[in-house]
């Protein structure tokens, strides 16, 4: 009888194990004092949640979001493309001899009096520390390649740094400016700058010049900033504390700001137009475009994606059989009804273009383009695609016209698909649509045919554009020296595999060139020669990026070349 | 049942072994890598992306970072989480409060009702309580998780305006009323868990319970005039959820890895979540870890739940 009780007792016990988690997992989580939610909190909501705080480390946008309201760069460009001093005292200039005359270096002069959070001056020495930290390779910066131009930083004095170029350039605004140029402290990194970059614990617990710092970080889930009692400007940040939020989906963080007002602000609410127009039918929120240079496009592959050769396929030496015709290639530019893309399927985020590079406005071409499905059936009758066995399909040469079309799984992508499908479909061409997840989409695995640097297919549609006033580097897409190829591990931009001296030659007058305004239209003479001339690329649509707002939230100044917390500090709430 | 138990323990390190091979080779040969976003980015040139892949340790050949990872593991280092760039165990233990506090209050609550509804349902079968509670039981398991999440959502949080539905993981609870609000966020999450877990607990119960009742056994005990409390309290109902304390032994691991979707759609800070992120973000050290402590839990009340058969059952032998 004692032993079946026993084993009664071991039952129970089992039983017991159940409440035991529970009530452990209540009492370590958060044992505390309560914080008041109050007016002069500010909650943010990313869907994408940060997971790191160290903006040269970054594994994507969500991170240098986070970082930014901790750390700031020299100076920053606002939406109308004009330089902002952050660190900097002022902007360096020829005329007040910042900038050397013959463009090989910059002459930076910093702010005096300001510290870190933590009470250190910052000075000089904390700019050339960067430089050191982002261009040692063991560390792994994921922004090296913006100091790359580099020759060397020196501080002249305590509130002076030299940037000295390897070559004269134009872009001498590009280091330790906006997204991609935040100073981080010399005596906190220090002993970090090699292979065990990633041990230090300010990648978690950052110490920055910036309006606030951090009171608790959960990685991929929440943090909590506090006002920075250390900061320069007197009476800023407004909200003495920030709640930054990640993680959901983004139409839900889109509802939670203009429908039920349990945040703030939600960073990228790229959602269908409908969606957002209803719930912002709510009354308590806005929608706020972030202008940029992001440009969804058609990219066309000018290789075989069929015909494999030395282990590839999309070999650069093995020509479409139709594509590489411009003919058609300019019938397709005709046949993509961009306004009802726009319209129907971007609403607020997106207006049709043609334009290869979109922003600053400056070097904006704007380049003509219509939609007309008859004259483009005309330009592949005169190019001698018709359908001779009466299949509905176009063929020559008993080449049909059939083309697989890929992109990212996004219902919006998709949906552009389709229509894209529709309108091909009545010219008598045929699309097989394939959409790929995201992360193996975007991913750079020498091994994954699928993603875009292989171009397994015949048209893909993505978007990126110039992350910096200078489109230089953006212009390099589409060099025949850039081809995205096995032999470089597909890791070349040029995933096109177009290759024209003529473009090659215009780019080469390109980086020659110093004065500005000639500068300006030779990047138009080459937007043109890309969308309309040779028809390399078939733009679509100019993206802004959404984010949603709540009503009472005013000083909200959303910039292309910045991140959106770039002037939390003038945040501020309407009563 | 020592030499018993040993066997087991032994048994069990090539399991383990094989199952960390397999996840290992499998993450490794998926595509997908932490640069991913950045893809289009002109800025990240190859040679970037090298350092930086070299900084993470990924390139070395697979077999020794496989060799480099378990020498590490066996000595209790999880590694370094790449996208967080902080060691992989301070992001659990982060996180594991608020998924035993989701999950294991989830799970109570559906063992606590399932159990009662199946004992009951199964002794007035084919009343009108069993047909509603059977119904409500096929609505639960038939619908998705997902689903009633978002339908929660839109109801409670939209509509009615009862419940938040961003979990708020810096509510530290201190009163009454900081408690409330714990209890007012965690409803949601939780009650989306329960409708599924109790439903097919229940079920399980029911016809555990219904297998039961006809046996010689039974009837015996009610021809001796024992009074019907007492035949289904001492005799059915412990034959009967014999079989039912082994799922639940076997299911509380899963307390551990969380509610994939669930966390997601109400932002519930929990291992679940933390596992689907550092899967879209290629953060091979966490996704190991996760799945390897998953599989040592389910090898461990695996067991647990063997044994506790052949206390409960004592016409188990452990002979082998």
């Amino acid at each position: 009888m004692s032993l079946k009780r026993l084993k009664m007792q071991l039952v129970r016990l089992g039983l017991l194990l159940i409440p035991l988690f529970m009530v452990g997992g209540l009492l370590v989580h958060h044992w505390v004092p309560a914080q008041a939610q109050a007016d002069d909190t500010l909650r943010l909501l990313y869907w994408q949640a940060p997971t790191l705080l160290n903006p040269h480390l970054s594994t994507g946008t969500k991170d240098f979001e986070a970082s930014r309201l901790v750390y700031e760069p020299l100076a920053s460009f606002d939406a109308e493309g004009e330089m902002v001093p952050f660190l900097a005292a002022e902007i360096p200039s020829i005329e007040n001899g910042g900038v050397a005359e013959d463009l090989s270096a910059v002459t930076w002069k910093l702010k005096s009096g300001v510290t870190w959070a933590d009470g250190e001056p910052f000075t000089a020495e904390d700019v050339v520390f960067t430089y050191e930290y982002i261009s040692n390779p063991e560390v792994g910066a994921i922004t090296s390649e913006y100091y790359a131009d580099i020759a060397s930083v020196e501080a002249l004095d305590p509130s002076t740094v030299k940037v000295t170029f390897k070559e004269p350039t134009v872009a001498w605004f590009v280091p330790f400016v906006g997204t991609n140029g935040m100073i981080i402290p010399k005596h906190v990194f220090e002993t970090y700058n090699g292979p065990n970059s990633r041990e230090a614990p300010a990648n978690l617990a950052p110490i920055g010049t910036g309006p606030y710092i951090t009171e608790d970080v959960k990685p991929g889930d929440v943090i909590v900033y506090v006002a920075n009692e250390n900061f320069r400007e007197e009476g800023k940040p407004f909200f003495k504390r920030v709640e930054l939020k990640g993680g959901g989906d983004a139409t839900s963080a889109a509802r939670a700001v203009l429908q039920t007002g349990d945040a703030d602000y939600a960073w990228n609410t790229q959602v269908e137009a409908a969606v957002l127009a209803q719930l912002e039918a709510a009354g308590i929120g806005r929608v706020v475009a972030k202008p940029g240079p992001n440009m969804e496009r058609i990219v066309i592959n000018f290789s075989d994606p069929n015909v494999e050769k030395d282990g590839q396929r999309s070999h650069k030496d093995v020509p479409h059989p139709f594509l590489t015709d411009l003919n058609v290639r300019k019938a397709l530019s005709l046949a993509m009804d961009r306004q009802t893309i726009a319209d129907q399927i971007y609403g607020v985020a997106g207006t049709p273009t043609n334009d290869y590079v979109l922003s600053p406005e400056n070097i904006r071409a704007n380049a003509p383009w219509e939609f007309n499905l008859e004259e483009a059936a005309k330009l592949l009758d005169e190019a001698g695609w018709v359908d001779s066995n009466n299949n509905g399909i176009r063929d020559k040469d008993g080449v049909e016209m059939r083309m697989v079309f890929q992109t990212s799984v996004n219902p919006v992508r998709q949906k552009t698909q389709e229509i894209i499908k529709q309108d091909l479909g009545k010219i008598g061409i045929d699309l097989e649509l394939r959409s790929i997840d995201a992360s193996i989409f975007f991913d750079s695995e020498p091994n994954n045919p699928d993603n875009l640097g292989h171009f397994y297919a015949d048209l893909q549609m993505y978007t990126t554009g110039n992350d910096n006033p200078d489109p230089t580097g953006y212009m390099r897409r589409y060099l025949c020296e850039e081809i995205a190829q096995k032999e470089n591990n597909w890791a070349n931009a040029n995933d096109s595999r177009y290759c024209n001296p003529t473009y090659d030659a215009m780019f080469a007058e390109l980086v020659r060139m110093m004065d500005p305004e000639e500068r300006d239209e030779q990047v138009k003479k080459m937007n043109n020669f890309l969308t309309v001339e040779d028809v390399a690329v078939i733009p679509l649509i100019d993206r802004t990026s959404p984010a949603a707002a709540a009503n009472s939230l005013d000083g909200i100044d959303l910039t292309p070349w910045d991140l959106e917390p770039w002037n939390i500090k003038d945040w501020t709430r309407k009563s | 049942m020592t030499r018993y138990l040993i066997n087991r323990l032994l048994i069990s390190i090539p399991t383990l072994l094989a199952i960390s091979v397999v996840v290992f080779a499998i993450l490794a040969l998926a595509p997908g890598d932490p640069m991913a976003e950045f893809a289009t980015n002109p800025a990240i040139t190859a040679e970037v992306r090298e350092n930086i892949r070299r900084s993470l340790g990924l390139d070395q050949p697979i077999y020794i970072r496989y060799v480099k990872w378990l020498w590490a593991f066996v000595r209790g280092d999880m590694g370094f989480s790449f996208n967080s760039r902080s060691p992989v165990v301070n992001l659990i233990l982060q996180r594991l409060p608020t998924t035993l506090w989701v999950v294991g209050t989830a799970y109570l609550l559906a063992a606590l009702l399932a159990v009662p509804l199946g004992v009951i349902s199964a002794l007035k079968r084919y009343t009108f309580f069993d047909q509603v509670v059977t119904t409500l039981a096929f609505v639960g398991f038939s619908l998705p998780t997902f689903f009633t999440g978002i339908l929660f959502i839109i109801i409670f949080s939209v509509q009615l305006r009862w419940f938040p539905f961003i979990y708020n993981s810096t509510l530290r609870v201190t009163n009454w009323a900081t408690f409330m609000a714990q209890v007012r966020q965690s409803i949601m999450p939780v009650m989306v868990l329960v409708l599924f877990q109790a439903a097919v607990l229940m079920r399980f119960v029911r016809a555990s319970m219904l297998e039961q009742m006809n046996r010689d056994y039974v009837r015996t005990a009610r021809a001796k005039g024992l009074r019907n409390f007492v035949v289904v309290n001492r005799h059915i109902l412990r034959n009967a959820l014999i079989p039912v304390v082994t799922l639940v032994a076997l299911d509380i691991p899963t307390v551990f890895t969380g509610a994939l979707v669930t966390e997601q759609i109400f932002r519930v800070p929990g291992i679940g979540a933390l596992l689907v992120d550092s899967i879209y973000r290629g953060d091979t050290p966490v996704v190991m870890a996760i799945t390897f402590i998953y599989a040592i839990l389910i090898v461990i009340f695996n067991l647990v739940a063997d044994i506790l058969y052949g206390i409960l059952d004592p016409r188990v032998q452990y002979t082998r």
